[in-house]
C-alpha cells in the first residue's frame, strides 16, 4: 500500500495527532478573532447606547450584559472539560486531556469575573454584595474546584498520567453543575430564577435581549478563540518537554 | 456616553473589572504561546533531526 492509496482516515481519527491537529484548526483562529472583535462592538453598542433602561433596576441592567455571558461560561467552559474527561477516560483521545487542561484557567477568569460583575450588580439591587445563598455559593464553589484542578495540573511531572487522575476529579466536580444550575429553584434565594433560557421563554423585551445575546455570543466566540489558541501552545509545551526529555538523556543527532 | 443613572459607579467598573479580566486573559494567553514558541523553536535548532 502507498501513500497516494492508503485510506483516509475521518476527521477524528486526524486530530488524534497533535500536531495534524494544530495544522487543521490553525487557519480557524484569525476568523474567529475577527468574529469575536465584531461582536464585541455590536454587543457594547447595543448595552450602551441602543437599549433601554429596566423599569425596575434602572440602568443597572447594563451589568447583566457582562454578567450573564460570563457567569454562562463558568459552566459552560466546566462542561467543556467534564466532556473532555470522559474523552480522556473512555476513548484516551490524545487531544481530549490538551482541551482539559487548556480550559482550566479560562474557566476560572470566567468564574472569577462571574461573581465580580454579580457583586457589583447585587449592591445597588439587592442592597448587598454578597449573600451566602445557593447560586453564589456553589459558584463560589466551582471556582475553588477549577482552581484546584489548576493545581492539580501543575503537581504532575507526566501530563498523560496527571490527565487520568484529573478527568476522574473533573467528573466528580461535574455535580456541581447542576447545583448551580437549580440552586435558584431549589432552594429560597436572593438570585432571580432563570429568565433567559426558560421553556416557556425568555421574559425579557427583545430590545434587552439584543445585546445580551450579541455580548452573549461576543464571550462564547472569545472562550473558543483562546481554547483553541491554548491548546496549540499545549501542543507545542508537550513536544518541548519530549526534545528536553531526549536531549537530557543524550539523544543527540 | 448616555447617563447611566444613581449607580453608574457600579456599572462602570463592573464593565472596567471584566474588561482588565479579559485583557489579562488574552495577554497571558499570547505570552505563554511566545514564550512556547521560542523554546521550541531553540530546540528543534539544537535538535533538527527530531524537528524534520
Amino acid at each position: 500500500m502507498s501513500l497516494d492509496n492508503a485510506p483516509k482516515l475521518p476527521w477524528w481519527s486526524r486530530i488524534a495527532n497533535p500536531g495534524q491537529f494544530v495544522a487543521m484548526t490553525k487557519p480557524f483562529l484569525w476568523p474567529l478573532t475577527a468574529l469575536t472583535g465584531a461582536l464585541f462592538i455590536i454587543g457594547l453598542y447595543y448595552a450602551f447606547f441602543n437599549s433601554p433602561a429596566d423599569y425596575q433596576m434602572g440602568d443597572t441592567v447594563r451589568i447583566m450584559y457582562v454578567h450573564v455571558p460570563n457567569a454562562w461560561l463558568s459552566q459552560f467552559v466546566y462542561a467543556t472539560m467534564s466532556i473532555s474527561a470522559i474523552g480522556t477516560l473512555v476513548w484516551r483521545h490524545p487531544m481530549a486531556d490538551v482541551s482539559m487542561k487548556a480550559a482550566a484557567p479560562l474557566g476560572a477568569l470566567f468564574t472569577t469575573l462571574a461573581l465580580f460583575t454579580g457583586a457589583l450588580w447585587g449592591r445597588p439591587t439587592w442592597g448587598t454584595f454578597w449573600e451566602w445563598d445557593g447560586r453564589m455559593t456553589s459558584t463560589l464553589v466551582l471556582l475553588f474546584i477549577y482552581l484546584g484542578l489548576i493545581a492539580l495540573w501543575r503537581a504532575f511531572d507526566d501530563q498523560l498520567r496527571a490527565a487520568r487522575v484529573i478527568a476522574v476529579f473533573t467528573l466528580v466536580g461535574a455535580i456541581n453543575i447542576p447545583i448551580i444550575k437549580f440552586s435558584v429553584d431549589w432552594w429560597s434565594t436572593l438570585h432571580q430564577p432563570a429568565s433567559v433560557f426558560r421553556p416557556d421563554g425568555p421574559t425579557m423585551p427583545g430590545s434587552i435581549l439584543t445585546p445580551l445575546f450579541a455580548m452573549f455570543f461576543a464571550f462564547t466566540f472569545l472562550f473558543a478563540t483562546l481554547q483553541l489558541k491554548a491548546m496549540h501552545t499545549e501542543v507545542k509545551r508537550r513536544r518541548v518537554a519530549g526534545l528536553q526529555r531526549r536531549l537530557a538523556q543524550g539523544d543527540r543527532p | 456616553m448616555i447617563d447611566l443613572g444613581q449607580h453608574a459607579v457600579f456599572i462602570i467598573w463592573a464593565y472596567i473589572g471584566v474588561a482588565i479580566g479579559i485583557a489579562a486573559l488574552v495577554a497571558w494567553t499570547l505570552l505563554d504561546a511566545r514564550q512556547v514558541n521560542k523554546k521550541l523553536k531553540a530546540l528543534e535548532a539544537r535538535n533538527p533531526r527530531r524537528s524534520a
